[in-house]
């Protein structure tokens, strides 16, 4: 451990900032001069990065301005970090897992020929995901929320000569689009209600005790709509129902990008974002179970849906789901708790304990599925996979431990007691979304243990398979380590270290540890017992195989939509636009124009006639008519 | 009879100035300008500012009239035949020139301060000399002439300018000699373009 | 008895006379002559004040100061000015504000 840093003046922060920020520049700007020197520029700048992380874990509470941005008179926008708790664990997570997925990546993309490209993408990820986590006030937040879209839209369609990446860069931007308008709303409406504060300290002081404490009493839709709209920016970019469709296709990127974006990092900023606004959530009880029931919703239809994919990628991208999906109920539920009970949220946050183990294991489970299809020469068909245990067996280990925590085996992993924390609140608050909750979890351990299997124990099915070998130590070490970090996450003593997520822990309830011990168990006896030494799959459905169909009912709702829309607006088009706003102000443009083609035609007195006339205005305003204004 | 003498000396200025505007030979406008500005002078020396008025005539009167008048014979210059006559040119002259006057009129004629008579605002030189020569003791001579009632305009003025402005005196002299280089540069003859 | 708002009245005209002329007049030598009649009315607003401001017994010379600058710009100024007229005579064989119509669109 780093020697404690007790000053959190600006100059840590900033430099957080700063540095992932320049390096994207320099290497954007300067690829072809850099060319390989910029994959090391980009690890080093990881790494002082996770070295600062340390160093403010031990930092005290600050709230350091780091660049003014706008000042109107009270109107005040800056870039002002907010160091506490919550972000300097992000902080920690993010920084950590960002080196070690930019190590892996140095194995992973080596032949790779847009290798710089993607390097300084992945520092401009860096740079904005920063920003997220520093953030002290919505705007500036909401600018790197944005940031992050753009590097995310980068690094999803980083193989842009592929048409399916291409396609699934484009849908994840978009889509995500949808959930920042709701954001921007969002805050565009607590900007009003706060007079133009949107510091989550400002914000906070308004809930407790100030105009929005007011706006809760008296203009309860208000509020429940500004709740929805903040949330929705956590729908988007943490991939909620109805707009979780973007979250499997963005598994077309490098493996490398998905584990850190779209497993640990960027697609819980949601949940983080939405701790960080609990309070707006906590004033009204409407919108928490709304969320809290989407979130239940979109964890056990993403896990339905991963009991019948077949691609390696796809299956953790709709447990990631399944897995966000937990953590915003859990955000709903316990605003649910504190709004029904009135009483004040512990420091820790489930939902935050939740995200922290679960970026761990997850980050893993990819690295090491990104291990796996390195070494069967990109092959992700699990059917085409099988008895890598052999082969791989490092690999196996650190999978093997990510599964375990992932599926919740009682009290030696860290997923369990998230998990656990999770239900917990779910018993109290919410009965049908504590069953919800038992449901999804039994559908993970069923759809992991398949996964499990089918790749590891049995024979190889093919020949990329049988050939398979231990993939180079740079890939396995980041493995190693964060096996290594799942594992310590479990005890108290390193958690307390970071000090960042723990919940308080709510009194055990039996049922809720018997019902989720009983869902690991059926769970995954039934997924051992259904798949092991099978060569294809003996369930068939449909349904979840096809994810719903949301993809089709999306198309056909657009299509349709689209076509009908598409006739008004060009009726419109011709009225408004082509009359009203095109052919009026041109033809006004053209009387104008003439009119002053006279004026300049030219004519020196003319000018100086204008020039007279002008001076004679000023003299008349400045004489005659300001006196009599008072001035 | 100063009064007398300041509304001749502004009859003769605006008149010759209207001169200026109306004339329809170039010679004839130059001349008027001159006469112009002679009455001008006489109202810088009314105002007791006789090295101004001085120079006026010397300058203006003098040196830049000559100047204007050369040219125009040397160019030789017509008389601007009728037909040429730009009516919406010649009415907003009027009306500007009308209202600016209406205009600056009425300011002075609001303001208390512009009643202000030379009498009220007497000067005061055996006093203003007093002091110069308690202060000033290297220059014994306009102390004297104010001491004696005379007001060494021509002196006090280069007082003004080189110990006040001179740096601005010299940045003046520098224009006239970019001046010079620029009328000589302009009024070189281009062979390429003569060809 | 004659006051300061005097000067600055026949001041005023005098400049108003001068605008005029280079409003209405085509011929660049005399538009330049009006220039320099209101660059004068300008000398004798400036002379007027000075000496209604007594300073100490005595005129502010300042203002006149400035008068001399200003006297000094206009000579400088009638110099290159009438060069580039007889410049453009040169090439136009006129002195007419109408001739000079390359700026025009």
């Amino acid at each position: 451990m780093t020697p404690p840093a007790q000053d959190t003046t600006a100059s840590l922060p900033t430099l957080l900032l700063m540095l992932p920020f320049l390096t994207a520049l320099t290497i954007l700007l300067g690829h072809k001069l850099l060319k390989g020197a910029s994959v090391v520029l980009s690890i080093a700048s990881a790494a002082i990065c996770f070295v600062i992380s340390l160093m403010l874990l031990d930092a005290r509470d600050s709230a350091p301005m780091l660049l003014p941005f706008i000042e109107i008179g009270k109107f005040r926008i800056g870039l002002d970090a907010m160091i506490d708790q919550q972000s300097r664990g992000m902080m920690f997570i993010v920084t950590s897992i960002g080196l070690l997925v930019h190590l892996f990546s140095l194995g992973y993309m080596k032949e790779d020929e847009g290798k710089v490209r993607f390097f300084g993408s992945l520092s401009l990820f860096m740079f904005s995901m920063t920003g997220i986590v520093l953030a002290g006030n919505l705007f500036m937040m909401f600018i790197f929320w944005e940031l992050v879209g753009l590097s995310s839209y980068l690094l999803i369609g980083h193989w842009f000569e592929k048409p399916s990446a291409a396609e699934a860069c484009k849908k994840a931007f978009l889509t995500n689009r949808i959930g920042d308008f709701g954001f921007m709303i969002g805050i565009l409406m607590l900007f009003m209600a706060n007079h133009g504060d949107v510091s989550f300290s400002g914000l906070k002081g308004g809930f407790a005790e100030g105009p929005l404490h007011e706006m809760t009493q008296t203009h309860t839709l208000f509020m429940t709509l500004a709740a929805l709209g903040i949330f929705m920016g956590a729908v988007g970019k943490s991939a909620q129902f109805p707009l979780h469709v973007w979250l499997p296709d963005a598994m077309e990127g490098p493996t490398p990008v998905s584990a850190l974006i779209h497993a640990a990092t960027m697609v819980a900023a949601g949940v983080f974002m939405l701790v960080r606004c609990s309070f707006v959530i906590e004033a009204s009880p409407d919108a928490a179970t709304i969320i809290a029931w989407i979130g239940g919703l979109t964890a056990l239809m993403a896990a339905l849906m991963a009991t019948q994919q077949n691609d390696i990628k796809r299956v953790l991208a709709y447990s990631t789901l399944s897995q966000l999906g937990y953590m915003v109920m859990a955000v709903g539920l316990l605003a649910i708790q504190v709004s029904v009970n009135h009483h004040e949220a512990g420091p820790g946050h489930p939902a935050m304990f939740h995200l922290y183990t679960h970026a761990f294991f997850k980050a893993m489970l990819f690295l090491g599925s990104g291990a796996i299809i390195y070494a069967c020469h990109h092959e992700q068909d699990i059917w085409k996979m099988g008895g890598l245990m052999k082969h791989m067996p490092v690999t196996f280990v650190t999978f093997a431990i990510g599964t375990a925590s992932l599926m919740g085996v009682p009290f030696i992993t860290s997923g369990f007691w998230s998990k656990e924390s999770i239900l917990g609140v779910g018993f109290e608050a919410c009965r049908p979304l504590f069953w919800i909750g038992v449901a999804t979890a039994m559908l993970t351990a069923f759809y992991m243990t398949r996964m499990f299997v089918i790749t590891f124990l049995g024979k190889p099915r093919t020949e990329s398979a049988h050939h398979a070998i231990e993939a180079p130590i740079i890939m396995v070490l980041p493995l190693v380590v964060l096996a290594a970090l799942t594992v310590l996450s479990t005890f108290e003593s390193f958690n307390r270290l970071l000090a960042a997520m723990i919940p308080n822990h709510a009194e055990d309830h039996p049922t809720v540890m018997i019902a989720s011990i009983a869902a690991l168990i059926i769970g995954s006896s039934v997924g051992f017992l259904l798949y092991r030494g099978k060569n294809s799959d003996p369930l068939n459905i449909k349904l979840f195989a096809n994810k719903f169909y949301f993809d089709e009912i999306y198309a056909v709702i657009v299509k349709v939509l689209q076509d009908q829309l598409a006739w008004i607006v060009n009726g419109l088009e011709r009225m408004f636009v082509d009359g009203i706003v095109a052919r009026l102000p041109a033809f006004i443009a053209m009387r104008i124009g003439s009119a002053a083609r006279i004026l300049t035609g030219g004519h020196l007195q003319a000018y100086t006639f204008l020039l007279g006339a002008g001076v004679l205005m000023v003299i008349y305003l400045v004489v005659f008519v300001l006196p009599q204004l008072g001035h | 009879m100063p009064s007398l003498l300041f509304y001749l000396f502004a009859l003769i200025t605006l008149g010759f100035g209207l001169m200026v505007v109306l004339a329809r030979n170039p010679v004839t406008s130059a001349l008027s300008l001159a006469m112009s500005f002679v009455g001008l002078a006489a109202l810088f020396i009314s105002l007791d500012a006789f090295f101004i008025g001085t120079i006026q005539i010397l300058v203006y009167a003098g040196a830049v009239m000559v100047l204007f008048l050369f040219i125009i014979m040397l160019l030789d210059i017509k008389a601007e035949s009728d037909r040429k006559t730009n009516v919406a040119a010649i009415v907003g002259a009027i009306v500007l020139g009308s209202v600016l006057a209406v205009q600056i009129a009425t300011v002075s004629a609001v303001h208390h301060q512009s009643d202000l008579t030379l009498n009220e605002a007497a000067l005061n030189l055996v006093a203003a000399g007093n002091q110069m020569a308690a202060t000033d003791k290297d220059l014994p001579t306009i102390s004297k002439d104010l001491k004696a009632g005379i007001l060494p305009d021509t002196k006090l003025m280069g007082l003004a300018l080189f110990k006040q402005y001179g740096f601005h005196l010299q940045v003046m002299g520098l224009l006239l000699m970019v001046g010079t280089v620029g009328v000589v540069v302009l009024s070189k003859r281009d062979k390429e373009v003569a060809q | 008895m004659i006051t300061l708002s005097h000067y600055l009245i026949v001041s005023g005209i005098l400049f108003a006379l001068g605008l005029a002329g280079v409003v209405a007049r085509r011929n660049i030598i005399i538009i330049y002559m009006c220039l320099e009649m209101m660059l004068s009315a300008a000398n004798l607003t400036l002379v007027a004040f000075s000496r209604f401001h007594v300073l100490a017994g005595l005129p502010d010379y300042s203002a006149q100061a400035l008068v001399f600058f200003t006297i000094t710009v206009a000579a400088a100024e009638v110099a290159v000015g009438l060069a580039i007229i007889v410049a453009l005579y040169r090439s136009k064989q006129s002195v007419e504000v109408e001739s000079v119509t390359k700026l025009q669109g």
